[in-house]
């Protein structure tokens, strides 16, 4: 049975990989960043199963581990691996392979999408082949499984060059590839600490309650700006929700509930597309594309994102008073 | 109400409006919020640990890096860009605005992680919408292949966003449905699915449009530099 969990240790494996290859280049803090990161991929079941039973000093070196790897982080230039192959061998490469080259890359979506589909049906001698929790996830980490192998099957090149070759990418991502995973928990600190109950506090003070336009755009532009703190929408709807839509909007003014939570969601995920707290959308893509500046997705976004939240929020003053 | 915690907010929008690394920023407001709030040390570093292998999954993209690094070496950027450069018809805002509506249209089926900055938009999108650009305006600059990788991979968030939220079983529409559970109301999650419907309609709209206008831009450029070659 396929679970998750394979696919965290197969990063794992990656990763410790990535930082092997580095030692024995001499870059010793790329080195030390993607082996420690490797380890707390590798022994996070553990954490959290020890967590679960009540013994806290696996979670707590993880956090050690976590402000260890901030240290490091500084520490890594983007450093230009040399390209392994040159344009002109490239180019003479795509002209040989043509569309055979397609065909491993649109396996990682196609693979991904059969598992999504169909694979809560594939049971072979009584188990389930693909375990349900996050089946389209494992889905993904199969698929590149199996388009690394076509992929080198197409190139008539050993997979272990493949890898070599994800080793130079992800060097070139470098600590980006983190911050999703650090604003996540950070997101979660932010909830037991109270920061969203002070918000939610500071805003009740501020709040206009005179006009129900002027509560639907406190709603609104305090779902975009809850988001740009915090990096997600869905940490922001509680908040806004408990403050302003369900006791003003929805009791008071009598809005349509279901309108008032589906839009205002919405407002939230225009919020998304303009913050850099968002960073698995907007700043790991500008790393992946090799942007210059990271915040190059953001821009690129900024005039879709507020003519997108212009119109939901005509749309909800029309729509939720009916 | 205890206010402090609040600090780690402003960590946040000071490290990032000076530019500072990211990841100490991050780490740093995690630990001033945790411990202004009165959280002892250990239980911080626990909170700290957890949460963060409990976010394994974001790193997921990692482990297409392989197959698409071997690609890239085998010339598959150098094969997408020839072939949108034989491709009659196929012009930059049909190839974009396609994109949109294939990622809008999974994504209202739930599939949103068919499709991606990794999976999709580095190895085949973004070249092929570079290869489109220069069949309008053979002489791009570096500015200009940046700001079309970035259209593309905007394009790709765009359509996700706005077409997951039409999706009755994924996360926004159940925790909205959860939301007004908990306070007492009553609603299916098709009533609330449905409503993201006309945003979703916008958002398309106005992304194909600023796409359009992109296009439209380029081509008035490489009509400058046509006349400037005539005279």
């Amino acid at each position: 049975m396929l679970r998750i969990e394979y696919a965290y240790w197969l990063i794992a494996a990656f990763l410790i990989y990535a930082g092997w290859r580095n030692l024995r280049d001499r870059h010793l803090w790329h080195a030390a960043f993607w082996l420690l990161l490797g380890v707390l991929f590798g022994g996070g079941d553990y954490v959290l199963a020890q967590q679960a039973a009540g013994n806290a000093l696996p979670a707590q070196l993880a956090g050690a581990g976590v402000i260890m790897l901030a240290l490091l982080a500084p520490r890594l230039r983007r450093q230009a691996h040399p390209e392994s192959s040159s344009p002109a061998q490239r180019l003479a490469s795509a002209i040989r392979l043509g569309h055979r080259l397609f065909v491993p890359a649109l396996l990682i979506p196609l693979v991904t999408l059969l598992v999504a589909l169909f694979g809560a049906y594939l049971v072979i001698a009584g188990h389930a082949v693909f375990a349900a929790p996050q089946m389209t996830l494992t889905g993904l980490a199969l698929a590149c499984v199996v388009a690394l192998f076509a992929a080198s099957r197409v190139a008539h090149v050993p997979m272990r060059e493949g890898v070599a070759e994800g080793r130079r990418l992800l060097d070139a991502i470098g600590w980006a590839a983190l911050l999703p995973l650090l604003l996540a928990a950070l997101g979660q600190v932010f909830t037991q600490s109270g920061v969203g109950a002070a918000i939610a506090g500071l805003a009740g003070m501020l709040l206009p309650t005179g006009s129900a336009l002027a509560c639907l755009l406190a709603f609104a532009l305090g779902m975009v700006l809850f988001t740009v703190i915090m990096g997600n929408a869905f940490a922001a709807f509680p908040v806004m929700m408990a403050g302003i839509g369900l006791p003003l909007l929805i009791r008071q003014y009598g809005a349509d509930p279901a309108i008032l939570g589906s839009m205002g969601m919405l407002c939230g995920y225009c919020g998304t597309l303009l913050t850099p707290m968002a960073a698995d959308f907007n700043l790991v893509p500008a790393a992946l594309l090799e942007l210059r500046s990271p915040y190059g997705v953001i821009r690129a976004q900024v005039g879709s994102a507020l003519a997108i939240l212009a119109t939901t929020i005509v749309l909800m003053w029309l729509l939720v008073f009916r | 109400m205890n206010y402090w915690p609040l600090l780690g907010v402003a960590v946040i929008v000071v490290g990032f409006a000076l530019r500072f690394n990211a990841v100490p920023v991050v780490v740093c407001a995690a630990l001033l919020s945790g411990l202004l709030a009165g959280l002892p040390l250990p239980v911080l570093l626990a909170l700290l640990g957890k949460s963060f292998v409990s976010g394994r999954m974001l790193l997921l993209f990692v482990l297409t890096l392989p197959a698409i690094g071997l690609l890239e070496r085998a010339g598959l950027r150098e094969h997408a860009q020839r072939w949108m450069a034989r491709l009659q018809g196929m012009t930059l805002a049909r190839l974009l605005i396609g994109y949109l509506l294939l990622r809008q249209l999974l994504a209202m089926l739930g599939l949103t992680g068919v499709a991606g900055a990794a999976q999709t938009v580095r190895p085949l999108l973004a070249p092929m919408t570079e290869a489109a650009a220069e069949k309008i305006l053979p002489t791009l600059d570096d500015t200009d292949r940046d700001e079309l990788r970035a259209i593309a991979a905007a394009t790709d968030n765009i359509g996700r966003f706005f077409g997951e939220d039409v999706f009755i079983a994924l996360g926004a529409v159940l925790l909205i449905q959860g939301f007004y559970a908990q306070h007492g109301i009553a609603l299916t999650p098709l009533a609330i699915a449905l409503w993201a419907l006309p945003t979703a309609i916008a958002a398309f709209v106005i992304q194909s449009v600023r796409v359009w206008l992109v296009q439209r831009r380029l081509q008035r450029r490489a009509a400058r530099v046509r006349a400037g070659e005539a005279s």
